[in-house]
């Protein structure tokens, strides 16, 4: 039987499962966060009702669940959780899940566009960077990595605001399109593109020096290697040597950094949609913490795992393909 | 039981056969730390690192000197240009608030969390990591699940989680960012030690009788600090950065001045007082640079070989 | 056809001159053997020629090289490439990393001919297939679209052999071409080379530091001395009569293949004895993986050891033979069987017992730079045991210092770090931290296979030496023969986790029974060459 199963589609399928336990964890962690919690739903409520008479708190409470043992209480969230059902939303009066959902396309575009940005060139840089190692090039990309590095994505988000918006006007301050415009087709194309120039520069710059400084110890340690000389002992050299050799390999462990810091760039998406006021997930994360939406804000979490879990398998699927020794059988 | 009629010691060693074997002469003054220091100062961005941290630090230790009294205390009229007032020589804020003042009490709590909470993540990555690489198996796979489950949820998501509900006073928020970054630590510590344990003083070690928890803290973890010190710079950065970040959003302690907090308010001066923003900034921007380059030249002094 | 002359490299570092006025020639269809150990410069010589010396770092500073009358010095790097790979072509020792091991190895094969010729596609792929043929790959085809991971290590090194020689080059340099092989592989893959290099003409620069191998293969011999050649000369005048000191001492330190005649049956107690040990590895896998079968690395072992006597494990890589010396230290839980030492079982001993226990056998190790923990000194390596074990700390610092004199060190040893100390020098610290515990075994896995040949044999000869005089029992686990034949009293074969013969040392090498010792017998390198008794000056 499992003959007829591609082996791609096996791996996935084991991937997906593997990551099973971890959804899980996430869930009783999380539950227990909602417990620790000073008050819960019901006081939350009762708060807004402005007050109530213990009985009747007491038949909420019931209605609730909450008045069940800790253990039927996390089974009860943990099927809800599977469901996709996050609970109600008392600041936007909706399902947690449709508010979600209404802002997930502008965080997984702004996510996309930064990782392409960073990856395509901190990659290109880092080679170039370790090409031409401790020259005056090096010295530079390696000097201005670290200075990306050490810029905080909302300093960075205000320098690019006050030098692009507010003393040239070539980009909008914030928001994912232009106000009242209405635009179609590929004018709404080029106005979102437009808005996403400045977030996405700086949501990726941080994470390009990342990929810069490691892909070039990579490269450095590939050169090393010794299937590198046998490839100069064949006579490749120049670009032949750098592409098919040396990149290829020195680019495994980029993949692998991609897939680990997955989590970290959407939990910067908070920072840089709050500044930039695109409506998207980071930006919801924001608000639900300032306007004490703890259904929302777990929700997120919930959320954000399932993305982070899909994007994990992904780079495995990548990284698969990068290295043949991975068996995928 | 022993063997008394085959003990070495009970026996007269035979003399000591002259030493045939020269040794290196290598003087015993020379030790280990002192070859790093060398290596160290030999590379001018890691000196430069270093005197950006001296000068953090002089201005934390020094922030009641320089500029005495509470820096959140209105001490100017609003919006003071630099260099133009003596009294309020970086100048003032929306609220008249002195900003050489903001920015030297700043450096305390900038270095405070850094420190703490590098201290907590790093503790806790170097006893998860150590487990899991020592014992392997079943041990290691249930810690790396808890890991990897943490490393799932967006770090500054869950940061923002835990102070939405635990409350924003700095000791919580120390913790909260201890516990959003041990993973990285971890990680790093458990494959230092999957290598280092397969190496054969460890069997050597066991060999002689030695406990497990002897091997793992007293042969092993010396051998794995190195790279734990120097990727400590970069929790010790990212921890600064993340505190800035909950500061900026106006979700840190408000009763200590804080260099995000500090850009966060001159956001809404942008367009007329840049500088009540980009002075905080380039601050956070310095600190975090020299953790940088001192950890970037600390590798380098360890791993010489990398270096042509 | 290929001469050097007066080349001079430059590095940084204590001794500028990596290599010194190298004059060397490989004529058609010769073999040239440039002998050396660690450090000689043999590597960096066989690079330099390559012109691929990790330059500005290390270069050239003088001297010429000559190809067919064009000197390589004075070409450009891209005329350099083009030579490369056509014309010379070169062999390396490690064949797990020698090749790209994202590329299959037909793609490995064809990027040479795509480099150096204008051949098409197909007649491309039917050179490869040609010359994998010729290398004796049993399945060509198939072989061709797999990943260098997926095929052995003899049979990588038959890939590399085969890239190498695909374009007829006028030299190959081999650069310890069979180091990392074992030795019927090393047969097998020495038999190749010369077969294949007397059909072309090539001339061959064969670096090797084994002189088993030089035996076997060379027509002339070159020996390479911190980075300059003392001798020089025809192999058959070298091999027999050597004539510089340095040569005399690294051919006087080759073991002879003459193992001590076999003694009368020991009637001293039984020290160690091993029953029924059996050991399996699960193989990883799981869920939606498929099954795999566990690897057996140790099945039905059994053996017996006397007071002062040494018994030889030895076998190929992957025949188990380290896995016994770490089931009967116990480092490895085995799955059944019983280790005694002095009828106290080792294998069911509880946690505190096993404390106890094993003091009573003490191991050393194989990588001298590894078995030692860098960060502690040396009393305090040797004296670790003995405090976990009880004594009082002053008492087990004197005996360490005493120790050390007994495995020839100087006491201002005691307050050093390891890494100050060379390769030999490490593994006396090794021995000494053995002989601490005052064992009545002490299990040595491979402690010689990382050692130059001259430290090895003072090395073996101490061990030797503090066996006869402490009447130590010694398990010793080596995949040389020729180590074996020197040291043990008796020997057992292994082979996939079995032992497939058993006895006398100079019982089992004057007539194996079992084909497999045979062949093992049969593969050992200059097995024809009796080392002339030379004494050394």
């Amino acid at each position: 039987m499992s003959l007829l199963v591609p082996p791609l589609l096996t791996y996935t399928v084991r991937r997906m499962v593997q990551a099973i336990p971890i959804i899980i964890l996430i869930m009783i962690g999380s539950f227990l966060l909602i417990k620790l919690a000073p008050g819960d739903t019901v006081d939350a409520l009762v708060g807004d009702m402005g007050g109530a008479d213990p009985a009747f708190v007491a038949r909420l409470r019931a209605e609730y669940g909450l008045d069940q043992s800790v253990f039927v209480q996390l089974w009860r969230y943990m099927l809800k959780l599977v469901q996709l059902d996050f609970g109600w939303s008392y600041v936007y009066e909706q399902p947690v899940i449709e508010v979600l959902m209404s802002r997930l396309g502008n965080t997984l575009l702004l996510m996309v566009s930064s990782l392409v940005v960073a990856f395509t060139f901190g990659v290109a840089l880092g080679a170039i960077a370790a090409r031409r190692a401790y020259s005056w090039t090096d010295n530079m990309i390696s000097t201005l990595g670290l200075v990306f590095y050490a810029m905080p994505s909302f300093f960075l988000s205000l320098l690019l605001i006050l030098i692009f918006s507010v003393k040239l006007g070539w980009l909008p301050v914030g928001g994912i399109r232009t106000i009242g415009a209405f635009k179609t087709g590929w004018a709404d194309v080029a106005d979102v593109a437009r808005h996403l120039v400045m977030p996405t520069a700086a949501l990726s710059l941080i994470y390009l020096a990342f990929y810069m400084r490691l892909m070039r110890t990579s490269v450095l340690e590939v050169m090393d290697l010794d299937f590198v000389r046998t490839a100069r002992a064949k006579g490749a050299g120049g670009a032949r040597l750098m592409f098919h050799h040396v990149m290829r390999n020195a680019l495994l462990p980029v993949v692998t950094l991609l897939g680990l810091q997955f989590s970290t760039v959407l939990g910067g998406s908070v920072v840089v949609e709050t500044i930039f006021s695109l409506p998207g997930i980071g930006q919801l994360a924001y608000t639900s913490v300032v306007k004490r939406d703890l259904n929302t804000l777990m929700g997120i979490i919930a959320l954000s795992s399932i993305i982070v879990v899909i994007v994990n398998v992904l780079t495995d699927l990548i990284y698969a393909w990068l290295d043949p020794r991975i068996e995928l059988k | 039981m022993t063997h008394p009629d085959t003990s070495v010691a009970s026996r007269p060693l035979p003399p000591a056969s002259p030493a045939p074997i020269a040794l290196p002469d290598i003087g015993l003054a020379q030790t280990r730390s002192l070859v790093l220091w060398r290596r160290f100062r030999r590379n001018r961005a890691a000196l430069l690192g270093l005197i950006l941290f001296v000068a953090v630090v002089l201005m934390a230790a020094l922030a009641d000197v320089v500029t005495p009294g509470d820096p959140l205390r209105i001490a100017g009229s609003p919006l003071t240009d630099p260099l133009t007032v003596a009294s309020n020589p970086w100048g003032t804020d929306q609220l008249g608030r002195d900003i050489m003042s903001g920015i030297f009490h700043g450096a305390r709590i900038s270095l405070a969390i850094g420190v703490v909470a590098t201290v907590i993540s790093i503790a806790i990555g170097v006893v998860i990591g150590a487990v899991a690489g020592y014992f392997g198996g079943r041990i290691d796979g249930a810690l790396m699940r808890v890991t990897e489950a943490f490393q799932t949820i967006p770090s500054f998501v869950l940061l923002l989680t835990l102070v939405a509900i635990f409350g924003s006073s700095i000791e919580i928020i120390v913790i909260a960012i201890g516990i959003v970054s041990w993973t990285a630590p971890a990680r790093m510590v458990r494959a230092e030690f999957m290598s280092l344990r397969r190496r054969e003083f460890v069997d050597a070690a066991r060999n002689l009788g030695v406990s497990d928890m002897s091997i793992i803290f007293r042969e092993i973890l010396p051998n794995a600090l190195p790279p734990v010190v120097v990727f400590a710079s970069v929790v010790m950065a990212n921890s600064i950065l993340m505190e800035s970040a909950l500061a900026f959003l106006g979700l840190g302690d408000p009763n200590y001045a804080s260099w995000g907090n500090m850009i966060g308010q001159g956001r809404a001066v942008l367009r007329t007082a840049w500088f009540c923003s980009v002075i905080p900034g380039i601050a956070i921007l310095l600190t975090v640079l020299s953790f940088s380059l001192m950890g970037e030249g600390l590798n380098d002094a360890l791993n010489p070989r990398q270096k042509r | 056809m290929f001469a050097t002359s007066r080349l001079r490299c430059r590095r940084g570092g204590d001794r500028p001159h990596a290599l010194w006025d190298f004059n060397l020639t490989v004529g058609e269809g010769e073999i040239v053997c440039l002998v050396g150990e660690s450090g000689s410069g043999k590597s960096l010589a066989a690079n330099a020629v390559m012109r691929l010396l990790p330059e500005p770092h290390v270069r050239v500073s003088q001297g010429a090289i000559n190809l067919d009358g064009q000197d390589l010095l004075s070409l450009s790097e891209t005329e350099m490439r083009s030579i490369r790979g056509d014309r010379m072509a070169m062999i390396f020792q490690e064949p797990m990393t020698a090749l790209n091991p994202q590329k299959t190895v037909g793609w490995q094969i064809d990027e040479v001919l795509r480099l150096h010729t204008n051949l098409n596609k197909a007649g491309r792929k039917a050179r490869a297939l040609e010359i994998l043929g010729d290398v004796h790959i049993p399945a060509p085809a198939s072989t061709y679209n797999a990943y260098p991971h997926q095929i052995s290590g003899g049979q990588r090194q038959r890939v590399m052999i085969a890239m190498a020689l695909v374009l007829k080059p006028r030299l190959i340099i081999a650069d310890e071409p069979t180091t990392a092989l074992d030795v019927t592989t090393q047969k097998q893959i020495l038999k190749l080379i010369k077969d294949l290099q007397q059909a072309q003409g090539t001339g061959i620069l064969f670096i090797t530091h084994d002189f088993g191998v030089v035996a076997e293969i060379a027509d002339r011999i070159a020996v390479l001395r911190l980075g300059e050649l003392v001798e020089q000369g025809p192999a058959a005048q070298i091999l027999r009569s050597p004539q510089h000191s340095y040569t005399r001492k690294l051919i006087a330190a080759v073991p002879a293949l003459t193992p001590p005649p076999e003694k009368p049956a020991s009637s001293e107690p039984l020290v160690l004895e091993a029953r029924g040990l059996r050991k399996t590895f699960a193989a990883r896998g799981g869920f939606l993986s498929g099954k795999r079968n566990p690897v057996i690395a140790v099945k039905d072992l059994s053996f017996q050891l006397r007071r002062g006597e040494t018994l030889g494990v030895v076998g190929e890589s992957g025949s188990g033979k380290t896995t016994v010396s770490r089931i009967v230290t116990r480092l490895l839980e085995s799955d059944s069987g019983e280790v005694r030492i002095d009828g106290r079982d080792l294998i069911s001993a509880s946690k505190t017992e096993l404390r106890a226990l094993r003091k009573d056998i003490q191991m050393v190790f194989q990588d001298p730079m590894a078995s030692l923990n860098p960060r502690r000194r040396v009393v305090e390596l040797i004296a670790q045991g003995p405090i976990v074990q009880g004594v009082a700390k002053d008492v087990a610092h004197a005996r360490a210092r005493e120790l050390l004199s007994l495995v020839e060190l100087p006491p201002a040893a005691a307050e050093r770090y390891p890494h100050e100390f060379s390769g030999g020098q490490r593994q006396r610290i090794g021995i000494a931290r053995a002989l601490a515990m005052e064992p009545r075994v002490i299990v040595a896995d491979e402690p010689v296979s990382a050692l130059d040949v001259s430290v090895q044999a003072q090395v073996l000869k101490l061990l030797a030496d503090l066996r006869d005089r402490l009447h130590l029992s010694l398990l010793f686990v080596t995949h040389d023969l020729r180590v074996a034949a020197q040291l043990c009293d008796k020997v057992i074969v292994m082979s996939k986790g079995e032992i497939v013969e058993a006895g006398p040392t100079a019982r089992v090498f004057a007539n194996p029974e079992h084909p497999y010792t045979r062949s093992l017998l049969d593969s050992i390198p200059g097995r024809d060459w009796e080392p002339p008794v030379c004494n050394v000056a």
